[in-house]
């Protein structure tokens, strides 16, 4: 199949497709699934983050 | 043996357009928003693809294309496992089951890097440090490795030495990190995704129609198999798509475990622990931000890394059958058929006569396997008469056996000269963004987690900004002085392999211990990444032939021998990973067992939820 006889290449090959399929799939599900809210402590890790970025 | 390319303007009006989009965005990002935590404090979310593609990009470098693609030159499609991992263990282990932990983790504790992220999650300030110095000491190593697949490309594109090339890779990196750019600045990392984006789709658009389609492409390659040099069928080379020979007790299985253990294993679980991509995940506003970022990463992965590996492995096809001749005399034919032969290399000399081309290490005359188009009399140098047949050979003719050099051999060989300018930026890019991740990453472990946690005795204060600078631009040095200095097989990839699985043994167990099991104790996570670390380093030194003749201790220490497992087959080609990371798992269960359990409550500060 597709000029690769070695079943292992071949599972390697339509693996990886499968796997980049799987990302898209799992993304479109869950797409709204989670949710999605920045409290107060997730911003002072960013301020904190920010000023060592700034400084340097 | 290809030829070389030069210089023109219309390449360096195109690069200098292309640093100064990259400078101008940079510029415009400092005047906004540009890193993903002025993002959050904002309390606005990136959009999926700037995180997605910058993740890819710190992710990708030139190591994975023109070291990993090389190696897949030479080794074949089997490489392609390590795509599966790429993006299984990459893009969906770590976005789906470990990005929102860590996260929260980080956020909770207020750790900005990975060491203090480990040393805030276990209590201990000689966790923070024994990390600290694992990244100082050997993330160069991978910094090296980035740049010498960048430099090796630059040599053969523009026509200048490695050296050379090395020196201008090496003080634009320094003017990318030294003065500002450090940390991903993300408009311009997602800019340099999509340039890497576009020269993937269409070399690998490229190479396929070139050889007349996808299984055209692949039936020419399979039914190459005969033409594997000899060396490389020892040790169970059975053809470009095919798994190398599978077994145990024998050196014609020593491919499959580089293959398997090295390369894939290796880099496909190493990069669950690298220090510079869990950290981005603390700079993720949130788990749907994650969620949204798969599909992306994925499709990403798919292209960055699938894309060298199958254009890599197909070059030998194209090389065999549009690549530019060869000649030389017919040692013995392979097969029934007279158009294939091994033939010993051959050049015409200034007096009109043939001359044998010597492998300079060996002295010998340099054999290649030849699909022969044209026979002819021709006279050697010592006048006699003998038949010179041309034709075309495989990938590693045209490099000498360097991997490193395959990919560039291809590009400027089978690609228009403008396509050799792209993919140089693709891989400036590449180069970049993922460097500049590591020389920011080599900057905090020296500064806060160093620096800070050693001279303080352990008391919070503000990161010495000079101590960082100071550490990057050593970094930088060490860096270039190890691309300079060691240039051997594969390089690029070995270099790679043995960051990431340094950093699986030592890091992966604490690391996933510390997000999801609270028995875990501090005494089994410190002794886990010391046993990780020791056990990679003694198998690196005296046990891993390849690795262990460069350093040149086992020699010293044996009469001469290139592994204390010399005589044992298998397992000096064995990768430290699979001993190291098992026995790195199993010290941090059997510690934390008989250990006191952590503080109950810090474990609430830990986990709240």
């Amino acid at each position: 199949m597709l000029g690769i006889d070695d079943p292992y290449v071949l599972m390697a090959y339509l693996g990886a497709i499968a796997m980049a399929l799987v990302g898209i799939l799992y993304g479109l599900i869950r797409r709204n699934a989670a949710r999605d809210e920045v409290t107060p402590e997730d911003r002072l890790w960013a301020l904190d983050e920010k000023k060592v970025d700034d400084e340097l | 043996m290809t030829g070389h390319s030069s210089v023109g303007w219309v390449d360096i009006v195109v690069i200098l357009a292309y640093l100064f989009a990259t400078g101008y965005l940079g510029w415009l990002g400092y005047r906004g928003t540009r890193s993903a935590a002025d993002f959050l404090v904002g309390g606005r979310s990136a959009h999926p693809i700037i995180m997605a593609v910058s993740y890819g990009a710190t992710f990708i470098s030139t190591a994975a294309i023109v070291g990993f693609g090389g190696v897949a030159g030479l080794f074949g499609m089997s490489l392609l496992w390590l795509t599966v991992l790429n993006i299984g263990v990459g893009i969906l282990i770590a976005f789906i089951l470990l990005g929102e932990p860590t996260r929260r983790l980080g956020h909770h504790l207020r750790a900005h890097t990975f060491p203090e992220l480990l040393g805030q999650r276990y209590q201990s300030r000689a966790i923070q440090i024994f990390a600290g110095v694992i990244i100082f000491l050997f993330m160069p190593l991978y910094s090296a490795a980035v740049m010498t697949g960048g430099s090796i490309f630059a040599a053969t594109q523009f026509g200048i030495d490695f050296e050379v090339a090395l020196l201008i890779f090496a003080l634009i990196t320094a003017a990318y990190v030294i003065p500002g750019g450090i940390k991903a600045v993300m408009y311009t990392d997602t800019m340099q995704g999509f340039v890497m984006v576009f020269a993937m789709i269409f070399l690998l658009v490229f190479t396929y129609s070139s050889l007349g389609g996808i299984t055209e492409a692949h039936r020419t390659l399979t039914d190459m198999a005969d033409m594997v040099p000899p060396p490389l069928a020892a040790i169970g080379h059975q053809g470009w798509t095919a798994m190398p020979d599978f077994g145990w007790g024998a050196s014609n299985y020593d491919l499959w475990w580089t293959v398997i253990t090295a390369l894939v294993l290796g880099v496909g679980i190493g990069v669950l622990a690298q220090p510079q991509l869990v950290v981005r995940f603390m700079t993720v506003r949130s788990r749907r931000e994650l969620d949204r970022a798969v599909p992306i990463g994925a499709v990403f992965i798919l292209l960055m890394v699938g894309t060298p590996f199958v254009v890599g492995s197909l070059s030998n096809a194209w090389f065999a059958y549009k690549g530019p001749l060869v000649h030389g005399q017919v040692v013995e034919p392979i097969g029934t058929a007279d158009e294939r032969a091994w033939v010993e290399l051959m050049q015409p000399d200034a007096a009109g006569t043939w001359t044998p081309i010597l492998n300079p290490k060996t002295a010998a005359p340099v054999r290649a396997p030849l699909i022969i188009s044209d026979r002819e009399a021709a006279a050697n140098a010592a006048g006699e008469a003998f038949e010179l047949v041309s034709g075309r050979s495989i990938a590693a003719t045209h490099t000498r056996g360097d991997a490193d050099s395959i990919i560039p051999a291809f590009i400027i060989a089978a690609m228009p000269h403008w396509f050799g300018v792209i993919f140089f930026l693709a891989l400036l890019a590449a180069a970049m963004s993922t460097m500049s991740s590591q020389f920011h990453t080599i900057g905090t472990a020296a500064g806060r987690d160093l620096y800070e946690r050693i001279s303080h005795g352990g008391h919070h204060r503000e990161p010495s900004i000079l101590v960082m600078r100071l550490a990057i631009l050593l970094g930088l040095l060490i860096a270039v002085t190890i691309s300079y200095t060691v240039r051997q097989e594969y390089v690029i990839a070995r270099f790679t392999a043995i960051f990431f699985g340094l950093c699986a043994a030592s890091f992966l167990p604490a690391y996933i211990g510390g997000l999801f099991f609270r028995r875990v104790t501090r005494a089994g996570a410190l002794a886990s990444m010391a046993v990780g670390l020791s056990v990679s380093l003694f198998w690196l030194t005296l046990i891993k032939s390849r690795e262990a003749s460069a350093i040149g201790l086992v020699q010293w220490i044996t009469d001469g021998k290139t592994s204390l497992l010399a005589d044992y087959p298998n397992w000096p080609t064995l990768d430290p990973i699979i001993i190291a990371l098992p026995a790195s798992l199993l010290t941090l269960i059997l510690v934390s067992a008989v250990t006191r359990p952590p503080d109950a409550a810090h474990l609430r500060r830990c986990f709240p939820e």
